[in-house]
């Protein structure tokens, strides 16, 4: 038992938040909220590089995976700076895929994926009932327990979180019948990204939050010495950590039968814990939490977003007790 | 990254069950918080020390097995599942035994820690005094040199389980010229001494089980300080953590209890009432959470540190709001004398004992977060 990830999923962590770090990803996400994907499609390259989207992708279709822990690591860097796209939607796509064996289907778009060239959205309903940034992705996709069609996104609806484009679809005839347990799969390994997402988005929450304490001088001193702070920001640590370890032990139970019951707690644990952290980063910052132009106001929405994406706290819960 | 036992683990996890089946009452021992349930654990103490099941990580020579913390771990999930009876020498297993690993002499390892392997001699923890809970290094009880040792003087408080217990150990000021933190000293002393008086108090529930203790000239040899005299706090500190941490409270005792919540929610639960679902969910999630920041922490084989701050401040919360659940579960029998409500009364004393929640949080945040210490 090595219940922790070893050096070689440390260092492709390290070397993903390193990438972000550098790539003003805050930019990328105004400029896709606005229409201009092309930041956000370079980030994307980048991550394909970095090789992301092959993890999802089984070897025959030019993939490294499917390796569910090490997407987990890369989804929390991911949502640790906010990437733009649908690249949840896109892996859980690969996991659909994948799961389809000879399909034509499957052999067309896994490939591309596991190359950073296609932007994949998917719907899932009812749990997902909107293609993210179906306008801009290069396959829409739609499947339920009988069938897999590919869907035509139309107009779109507003999301709390800018960059987060949300489109209704049109599907389109049947691709494939009988995928029920492809559906199921991806939408397990949909909602553990989410929540791996999710987790990243409260970490740096949590980092800007200490650092603004650190400096914002009231009263003579720095705020982060008032034990009103400074509890907040305790609880706000201890529900991450403890949240972390679920993502974790999910994905070691990638393809057993606890599988989907560990991937709702850990998505109704991350939701938990990312909303008291934005919640918490929103206090602390005061008024400049609250303004548009601070970045960290886009982690916050972002977080409120993904809270119900890919199954609500309520239906996650549900699906322990129901496993119990 | 893995979550499989291995061999060792297995094999003694099915040692430790055939034993635990072997020997376990079938009817539950009385509370170990009244003089005759605490006559009834001291027994099952000793039942566990004759083969070797108080301590099973200690090495062999104190009265261990030498096994590992993941076996540990393993042992205290088969424990738990059990429904093995509460354990009364856990300040002498955890508390003290971690502090003499580290800082105690080899005639002190020798000559104490046999008898705790044994079941032979319980101990309380004499820390806290009436105007010294959290701000312990306040505490004013002295230790002044004499012939051979140290005559103790003072009051100390809210001692758990020292109306029953052999022996004890706490710190005392003996350099009152030196700071707040450098004049402590930290000793053992029995509680059957000249000079000490034991006076029961009785808890939330009107249990007798923690104490004060009247310190009159009480005389401690040099062999039982702990440390260096006048270092006292700094052994103390050092072990701290074991009681806010894992080995408190390990992922065993939630995993059983989850088990039993889950069972209570299948036989009363109304299944229309999804807040109560919700909140059974919750829980059983923390549980499982626990369970595998345990292994986390395991797998990093380094010391755990301020992060049992992290640690106790998530279990006492987590016991709180399990055994609350259970209650709720119970409905209007909630209020009924039972398993449940005893670990619900002695749950809400989570958050206060092994140091304050406030004052985790306050570690929690300057030593982990790096938040500038304010005033205290
Ligand atoms: C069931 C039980 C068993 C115990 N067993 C033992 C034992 O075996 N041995 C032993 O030595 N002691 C024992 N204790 C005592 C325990 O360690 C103390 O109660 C604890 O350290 C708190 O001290 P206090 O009760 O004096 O509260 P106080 O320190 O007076 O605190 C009162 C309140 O003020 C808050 N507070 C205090 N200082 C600060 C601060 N700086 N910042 C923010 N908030 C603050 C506290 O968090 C708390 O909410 C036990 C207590 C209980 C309830």
């Amino acid at each position: 038992m090595k219940f922790v990830l070893d050096a070689e999923q440390r260092l492709f962590t390290d070397t993903l938040h390193a990438l972000l770090t550098g790539a003003d990803t805050a930019r990328a996400v105004r400029a896709w909220a606005a229409g201009d994907t092309k930041p956000g499609r370079a980030l994307w390259s980048a991550l394909a590089d970095a090789g992301v989207f092959a993890l999802a992708v089984p070897e025959a279709h030019g993939g490294a995976g499917p390796l569910p822990v090490e997407l987990v690591c890369a989804a929390e860097q991911l949502g640790r700076h906010a990437v733009p796209g649908p690249f949840v939607e896109t892996l859980a796509a690969a996991e659909l895929l994948g799961r389809l064996g000879d399909d034509p289907l499957a052999a067309t778009w896994l490939p591309r994926i596991a190359a950073g060239e296609a932007l994949v959205s998917l719907t899932l309903p009812p749990a997902v009932p909107y293609a993210l940034d179906g306008d801009v992705a290069d396959l829409v996709l739609t499947a339920d327990a009988e069938t897999v069609r590919e869907a035509t996104a139309h107009g779109g609806t507003a999301s709390l979180d800018p960059s987060r484009r949300l489109l209704p679809v049109v599907p389109g005839e049947p691709l494939v019948t009988g995928a029920a347990a492809a559906s199921a799969a991806a939408y397990d390994l949909g909602a553990l990204l989410c929540a791996a997402q999710q987790l990243g988005l409260g970490r740096a929450l949590l980092d800007v939050s200490v650092e603004y304490a650190r400096t914002r001088q009231q009263f003579g001193h720095p705020i982060g010495e008032y034990q009103a702070v400074k509890h907040h920001l305790a609880d706000v640590l201890v529900e991450l950590e403890y949240a972390r370890p679920l993502l974790f032990g999910a994905a070691l139970a990638y393809r057993t039968p606890e599988f989907s019951r560990d991937v709702s707690a850990a998505k109704a644990a991350a939701s938990a814990a990312s909303y008291l952290a934005a919640r918490v980063a929103l206090q602390v910052h005061g008024a400049i939490g609250y303004t548009d132009e601070y970045d960290p106001s886009l982690w916050i929405r972002k977080v409120r977003a993904l809270y119900s994406a890919w199954g609500s706290p309520a239906s996650h819960r549900a699906r322990v007790v129901d496993a119990l | 990254m893995d979550l499989d036992f291995g061999p060792a683990e297995e094999e003694f996890r099915t040692e430790v069950r055939a034993w635990l089946r072997a020997h376990v009452p079938a009817e539950p021992l009385p509370s170990l918080e009244t003089a005759d349930g605490f006559a009834a654990h001291r027994e099952w103490e000793r039942t566990l020390g004759a083969d070797r099941m108080v301590a099973v990580s200690w090495p062999r020579e104190y009265g261990g097995r030498g096994v590992s913390l993941l076996q540990w771990l393993v042992f205290e999930e088969e424990y738990y599942a059990a429904g093995a009876p509460g354990r009364v020498n856990q300040n002498g297993t955890d508390l003290l035994a971690t502090t003499l690993f580290r800082h105690g002499t080899p005639e002190q390892l020798a000559r104490i820690l046999p008898p705790i392997a044994a079941g032979e001699v319980i101990w309380a923890q004499a820390w806290s005094e009436p105007g010294a809970g959290s701000d312990l290094a306040g505490l004013r009880s002295t230790a002044t040199r004499t012939r051979g040792g140290w005559l103790l003087g003072g009051q100390k408080t809210w001692s758990s389980r020292a109306p029953f217990a052999d022996r004890a150990f706490g710190l005392f000021r003996s350099h009152p010229e030196a700071g707040r933190h450098r004049g402590l000293t930290y000793v053992m002393f029995p509680l059957d001494a000249d000079g000490l008086t034991v006076r029961p108090i009785g808890r939330l529930d009107g249990k007798p089980a923690f104490a004060e203790l009247f310190l009159d000239e009480v005389f401690v040899p040099d062999e039982d300080v702990i440390g260096v005299a006048g270092e006292g706090w700094k052994a103390a500190m050092s072990t701290a953590g074991n009681e806010r941490g894992l080995t408190l409270r390990p992922p065993g005792r939630f995993m059983a209890s989850v088990d039993r919540l889950v069972e209570l929610w299948r036989e009363r639960a109304d299944p229309s009432d999804t807040a109560l679902r919700d909140r059974l969910a919750d829980v059983w999630i923390r549980c499982q959470a626990y369970r595998l920041k345990g292994f986390e922490t395991i797998s990093r084989e380094d010391d755990i540190g301020v992060e049992a701050s992290l640690t106790k401040v998530f279990w006492s919360e987590l016991d709180v709001a399990l055994h609350e659940t259970a209650l709720d579960l119970l409905g209007t029998d909630g209020e009924l004398t039972s398993p449940w409500l005893e670990g619900y009364v002695f749950s809400l004393a989570g958050t206060i004992y092994a140091g304050t929640n406030e004052i985790q949080r306050n570690l929690i945040a300057e030593r982990l977060l790096g938040l500038p210490r304010g005033a205290r």
